[in-house]
């Protein structure tokens, strides 16, 4: 027992003063936005910590794709803020009305370290596997050449598609190009990926490989908003679970209890329906 | 069929395709140069740059190369001392530069519906990932927009080339002594029409033929459905980390 002595010690030590303040990656605040005389997001807000996985869910039509599309700036938010990796995005009026980013550099730098996936893979047609995972490095972070390519092969062989990598997207399988936008995101270090219901346009049989992926990424410990239809993945991968409903924030909570106990009806139909 | 004639007839003529080769070069890199400019300017969203390159647009496919062509040679020659003062009469008194200038706005016009065929073509996927991994506009036109268009714009590109490079036979009428020009003369001299005219268009038969083989293999070339290198040998990893 006297050589184990020392360790409750040096967990108790850790213990006082680990609990430190979660690092903040992605904060939405109040986010209005409207296509047209419809309103899609009625004042949504978010908070993903470093090592949070959340599942953004919600049927057709509730918001959840716009909302994780503003977090990059893919849509401009009418109104409300974000902040990604602790830097609040600015933005200006332009003489038409219409916001944008203030400051192009800046979003540039937040699109860097927030990466997203597509559901419809969006791989570059005319650049092969390795061109593609290569290119935002080399191009838009001018890294090196040498060390960007060495570091796609390792991400490709990480998601098992290292044979893959001199062939073009037109000739792989869904799941096989959906794997390889994933290393494309990596590619570039993100603090954040972003998942656009990255396996609704995979036949059933590839999703499970894609699923394996973002799995084994969550268990490394990296925050990441994922739009998902998967209840398996958002109840036994994610942290926490957001319910969008209409543009607005139904239910939100651990996943665990959210899909345990889920507090709101629609939440609980919503499970249901997605069982049966 | 006097076989000598027709062999002396084909050499003769054949002395003029270096100068049809060049107009029809310079003419096509120049208008293709000015088609990208009209095709950006009218895919702009802007209508102060979209408006003029529409307007362009619709006079020179609208109107008759040969019009174009003598407005520039004939027409700008009533202007002389204004040119003369400005310092460009050198260069419109000389009949090869009014037709490499005139082919080039001519194709240019046509060249960059083309090409914004091509630009519209591209899938609206592929910009979004561009723009989500911190692409700015400019870059994403060079590494994405373009090379996409390009390709897609390929096959009806070739096709203008072609029309292109039977159109320089235009220019013998401002007294260059191409192809065209220079059967023209010969048949002055012998009066011999069918002959000459008949290895005139076995010249240009001969040309398109070699420039459609040449596009074909452009486009197979960047035909993105084969892989660019061979696959260098299978290396075995012993772990996923980088090395």
């Amino acid at each position: 027992m006297t050589a184990t002595h020392p360790l409750p010690l040096q967990a108790a030590a850790r213990q006082r003063t680990e609990p430190q303040r979660p690092v903040e990656k992605i904060a939405v605040l109040d986010l209005h936005k409207s296509f047209g005389s419809i309103e899609v997001l009625k004042g949504i807000s978010l908070k993903a910590n470093q090592g949070d996985v959340i599942a953004i869910l919600g049927s057709s039509g509730s918001g959840k794709s716009t909302l994780l599309r503003c977090v990059n700036f893919l849509e401009t938010p009418d109104s409300g803020d974000v902040v990604v990796c602790g830097e609040h995005v600015r933005m200006r009026r332009r003489r038409d009305g219409r916001r944008v980013p203030a400051d192009p550099a800046q979003l540039t730098r937040v699109r860097t370290r927030a990466s997203m996936v597509f559901q419809s893979f969006n791989l570059w047609p005319h650049m092969t596997i390795l061109e593609n995972v290569i290119e935002a490095p080399v191009h838009v972070q001018r890294r090196p050449r040498k060390d960007c390519i060495e570091e796609a092969e390792a991400l490709l062989d990480r998601v098992g598609l290292a044979a893959k990598r001199h062939e073009y997207p037109a000739v792989l399988s869904g799941g096989q190009q959906q794997r390889a936008a994933i290393a494309r995101a990596l590619a570039s270090h993100p603090e954040v990926l972003l998942f656009d219901e990255p396996t609704s346009a995979l036949d059933p049989e590839l999703v499970g490989e894609v699923l394996k992926v973002m799995r084994s990424l969550a268990e490394e410990g990296r925050t990441m908003l994922v739009v998902t239809h998967e209840m398996g993945f958002a109840r036994h991968v994610s942290t926490r679970s957001l319910f969008l409903h209409q543009g607005r924030v139904e239910e939100e909570g651990p996943s665990a209890e959210m899909f345990a106990h889920p507090r709101t009806d629609r939440f609980r139909q919503f499970i249901q329906r997605a069982q049966s | 069929m006097d076989l000598s004639f027709l062999q002396a007839t084909l050499l003769t003529l054949l002395g003029g395709l270096p100068l049809t080769l060049n107009l029809t070069a310079c003419s096509v890199l120049l208008g293709g140069a000015g088609a990208l400019v009209l095709a950006l300017m009218r895919t702009s969203g802007l209508v102060l740059l979209s408006g003029p390159a529409r307007a362009y647009v619709f006079v020179f496919r609208g109107t008759p190369l040969l019009i174009q062509l003598f407005m520039v040679y004939y027409g700008l020659g009533q202007f002389r001392p204004a040119l003369q003062e400005l310092g460009l009469w050198s260069f419109f008194r000389d009949p090869y530069y009014c037709a490499v200038l005139a082919m080039a706005m001519n194709t240019a016009a046509y060249a960059s519906e083309i090409i914004r065929g091509g630009v519209a073509s591209v899938p609206p996927g592929a910009l979004e990932a561009a723009s989500a991994c911190g692409m700015r506009p400019l870059m994403r036109l060079r590494r994405i927009v373009l090379p996409l268009a390009i390709r897609q714009a390929l096959p009806a590109y070739g096709n203008e080339l072609v029309l292109m490079a039977k159109a320089t036979s235009l220019a013998s009428t401002i007294t260059l002594m191409e192809v065209t020009g220079l059967a023209g003369k010969m048949i002055a001299q012998t009066y011999r029409a069918v002959e000459i005219f008949a290895c005139a268009g076995l010249i240009y038969l001969l040309l398109t033929f070699f420039l459609t083989r040449a596009v074909l293999l452009l486009e197979w070339r960047l035909s993105p459905r084969r892989p660019r290198r061979q696959p260098a040998p299978p290396t075995i990893r012993i772990t996923g980390e980088p090395a």
